[in-house]
């Protein structure tokens, strides 16, 4: 019972997992990439979790879903501005 | 000619893929053999730490650690080599301000527990960085410019410091004839304990930093000129 359980659970995860990874690579959206992609981070932490590694799961979730997730969503934001602009002069000054 | 492309490379990831399934299963016949869990298990006493993870991370393979930190210090060096950052977003509004105020400290709280807590549980230098990192992240997204990091000639001190401390405590085993980062036994603890701290507070800054997304020095003369 409990193993049937468990078989199961583990079963969403992976299913849910990979189809959160197909979804972030496909998405044409760069914003929607980042976003399913921290998504993608989160669930990976549950999979870590679940495989009683806590250590790795801490960080995925710290550095993998949150730090790299928020580092990914401002390149999104400049890419974006960049791209607005369009050859035009950079709003933000930064232009290397 | 594109579609014989992908053809190509659809054979080579199902050859990968065929690779990759006959590396697990062979990995499954052959089963739970001798690993490494049992010896690293077994020099534990001698680490003077409990948890066996950071026994490995800043004890048995404290190389790989020392190099992790510096590809960090190489990533945002890279950083302040793009440009100049953009200045910050706009202050924040009442609501945030009070959630940032209750937030900022919190993270840095949780980020000593899990500084300290990585001697004997699930925690460590990383984890601990990446929170004082975060609480870097949303105070700049509440308007603070430089994220709540201090002083550039600051900054840098604290940049370095991870390697600094961990290249320090290896070339001062040397120096008592035990060689690079090999501890001795009484005083594992706490040379492992000041590595992760100096190891944390350089993670925290370099994440911060890496988040502000550009060098922080020329802030005066870009707004000077524009």
């Amino acid at each position: 019972m409990t193993a049937g359980l468990l078989l199961l659970f583990d079963l969403v995860l992976v299913t849910t997992l990979v189809g959160l990874a197909i979804a972030a690579l496909i998405s044409p959206d760069l914003r929607r990439a980042v976003m399913l992609f921290i998504a993608f981070g989160l669930w990976l932490a549950l999979v870590w979790a679940r495989l009683r590694a806590p250590d790795v799961a801490l960080a995925e979730a710290a550095i993998g879903a949150g730090l790299g997730g928020a580092l990914m969503l401002a390149a999104a934001r400049r890419a974006a501005r960049r791209a607005s602009a369009n050859g035009g002069i950079d709003a933000e000054g930064g232009e290397a | 000619m594109k579609s014989a492309g992908g053809l190509v490379i659809g054979a080579f990831v199902l050859l990968l893929a065929i690779w990759l399934l006959w590396v697990v299963q062979t990995a499954i016949d052959i089963g739970a053999g001798p690993r490494l869990a049992e010896q690293a298990f077994a020099g534990l006493p001698a680490t003077g730490v409990s948890n066996p993870v950071t026994a490995v991370l800043l004890s048995y393979r404290g190389y790989d650690t020392l190099l992790e930190l510096a590809v960090l210090l190489a990533a945002l060096l890279g950083i302040w080599s793009l440009g100049a950052a953009s200045p910050g977003f706009q202050a924040a509004g009442a609501v945030l301000q009070g959630m940032v105020t209750l937030v900022v400290p919190l993270l840095i709280l949780a980020g000593g527990y899990l500084l300290w807590v990585g001697g004997h549980a699930p925690g460590g230098a990383f984890q601990a960085g990446a929170l004082l990192g975060a609480a870097g992240v949303v105070m700049r997204l509440a308007g603070d410019e430089r994220a709540g990091l201090p002083p550039l000639a600051a900054q840098r001190w604290l940049v370095v410091a991870g390697v600094a401390v961990f290249v320090l405590v290896g070339i001062a085993t040397m120096g008592l004839g035990a060689g690079f980062l090999a501890y001795p036994i009484g005083w594992s603890k706490w040379l492992i304990l000041a590595i992760e701290t100096a190891a944390t507070v350089a993670i925290g800054t370099t994440l911060a930093a890496a988040y502000v997304g550009g060098r922080p020095w020329s802030h005066a003369d870009v707004s000077g000129q524009s």
